[in-house]
């Protein structure tokens, strides 16, 4: 566990350097996760050792999101003045969004007859 | 010695992140307790109801955001290495995930597209403000991404964050719904749409329907992360010179 964990912290360090250096527009934790992959891809045993940690950690991504969330009580006054645009573009959007990406997936492994298309469950 | 009052022992609290810490942990967990016994109806999103509770605490005890976030940034700090930890399930699904490049690379750039044009015609025809328009268009990234490229384009990052969240919890909120409604039952296909669509708090909701799910929801967020990075002020520039 604490082995994994300094695994998953020293990716996102060298993500974080090479995004100062190559000032890349990407934020560094996302830079460490390909580079995870890519090291997993070369040297697949090492997935065995993290997938505890990580599984942990994805466990509970919804609560990492709380801090920032709660952060809606410094823009309340915006928030509440554009209430009715602001609920209902996102709302919209979040759901065609949704829509478009799935549809689009779906016609294109039809097209190609893949057989990437059965169900999993 | 004379005992501290409840004042004092309250002004030592507010100094240390034990209470930041400590009420995000108990919130959360209410919060997911209650979304558990309604059994995960998407409506109950632990994320939002913890919002709310916390919201509503440090409202009526007047401690300033900055205050709770003190305490709070070790549970943010956490994102990082949770960004990092999707490589894992990821990689479990390489050989999936391969043998769908071209509908993934096809369903990314129309999805992208979606979520910022989409978000950027209902709110202007609703009459939002420039910068509320400006701070909405990258949305559906996960959340320091989408601060850099709201910073890029003109909005106000701080605003994003929120709006970035907002936006994930209506996704959790609505995926099940609209995808049932389009008869879409690959989970594969499923979670790489919320993905691109609710970023992170889609992909924390993919994960409690499948793994598999969720590691197409990590990828989509990823991978929309870097696509939005670059179309979102390309976007915006050719709306400036048009």
């Amino acid at each position: 566990m604490l082995g994994a964990l300094t695994v998953l912290l020293l990716y996102q360090l060298i993500g974080e350097v090479l995004v100062q250096l190559l000032a890349l527009p990407l934020p560094g934790p996302v830079v460490g996760m390909l580079l995870l992959l890519l090291s997993l891809w070369m040297k697949g045993g090492m997935a065995d050792r993290l997938r505890d940690t990580a599984n942990g950690l994805l466990q509970h991504l919804s609560l990492l999101f709380v801090p920032a969330g709660v952060g809606v009580m410094v823009h309340f006054a915006r928030v509440s003045g554009e209430w009715l645009p602001i609920l209902f573009a996102l709302l919209a959007s979040t759901a065609l969004a949704i829509a478009v990406s799935a549809l689009t997936m779906q016609a294109l492994i039809r097209l190609r007859g893949a057989h990437g298309g059965k169900d999993h469950q | 010695m004379i005992a501290p009052r409840i004042a004092d022992i309250w002004v030592y609290l507010a100094a240390t992140p034990l209470l930041g810490l400590t009420i995000t942990l108990l919130a959360y967990q209410a919060a997911y307790w209650i979304y558990a016994r309604a059994r995960f109806n998407p409506l109950l999103n632990p994320v939002a109801l913890a919002i709310v509770v916390l919201v509503t605490a440090l409202a009526l005890t007047g401690t300033p955001y900055q205050t709770y976030f003190d305490g709070a940034q070790f549970v943010h700090f956490l994102l990082g290495p949770a960004t990092v930890a999707l490589a894992v399930p990821l990689y479990a699904q390489l050989d999936k995930l391969r043998a769908l490049a071209m509908p993934l690379a096809g369903a990314l750039l129309a999805g992208s597209l979606t979520a910022i044009l989409s978000v950027l015609a209902f709110g202007w025809l609703l009459g939002a403000s420039e910068t509320t328009l400006l701070s909405l268009a990258p949305k559906s990234v996960t959340t320091p991404i989408a601060m850099g490229i709201a910073e890029k384009i003109g909005g106000i990052p701080s605003l994003t964050a929120v709006l970035v969240i907002l936006t994930g919890i209506s996704g959790a909120v609505m995926a099940k719904g609209v995808l049932d409604a389009l008869h879409i039952k690959d989970h594969g296909v499923r979670g790489f749409a919320v993905g691109i669509a609710a970023h992170g708090i889609g992909t924390a909701r993919a994960f409690q329907v499948s793994e598999q799910a969720g590691a197409f929801a990590g990828l989509g967020m990823g991978l929309n992360g870097l696509a939005t990075a670059v179309l979102a002020p390309l976007l915006m520039a050719a709306f400036r010179w048009m």
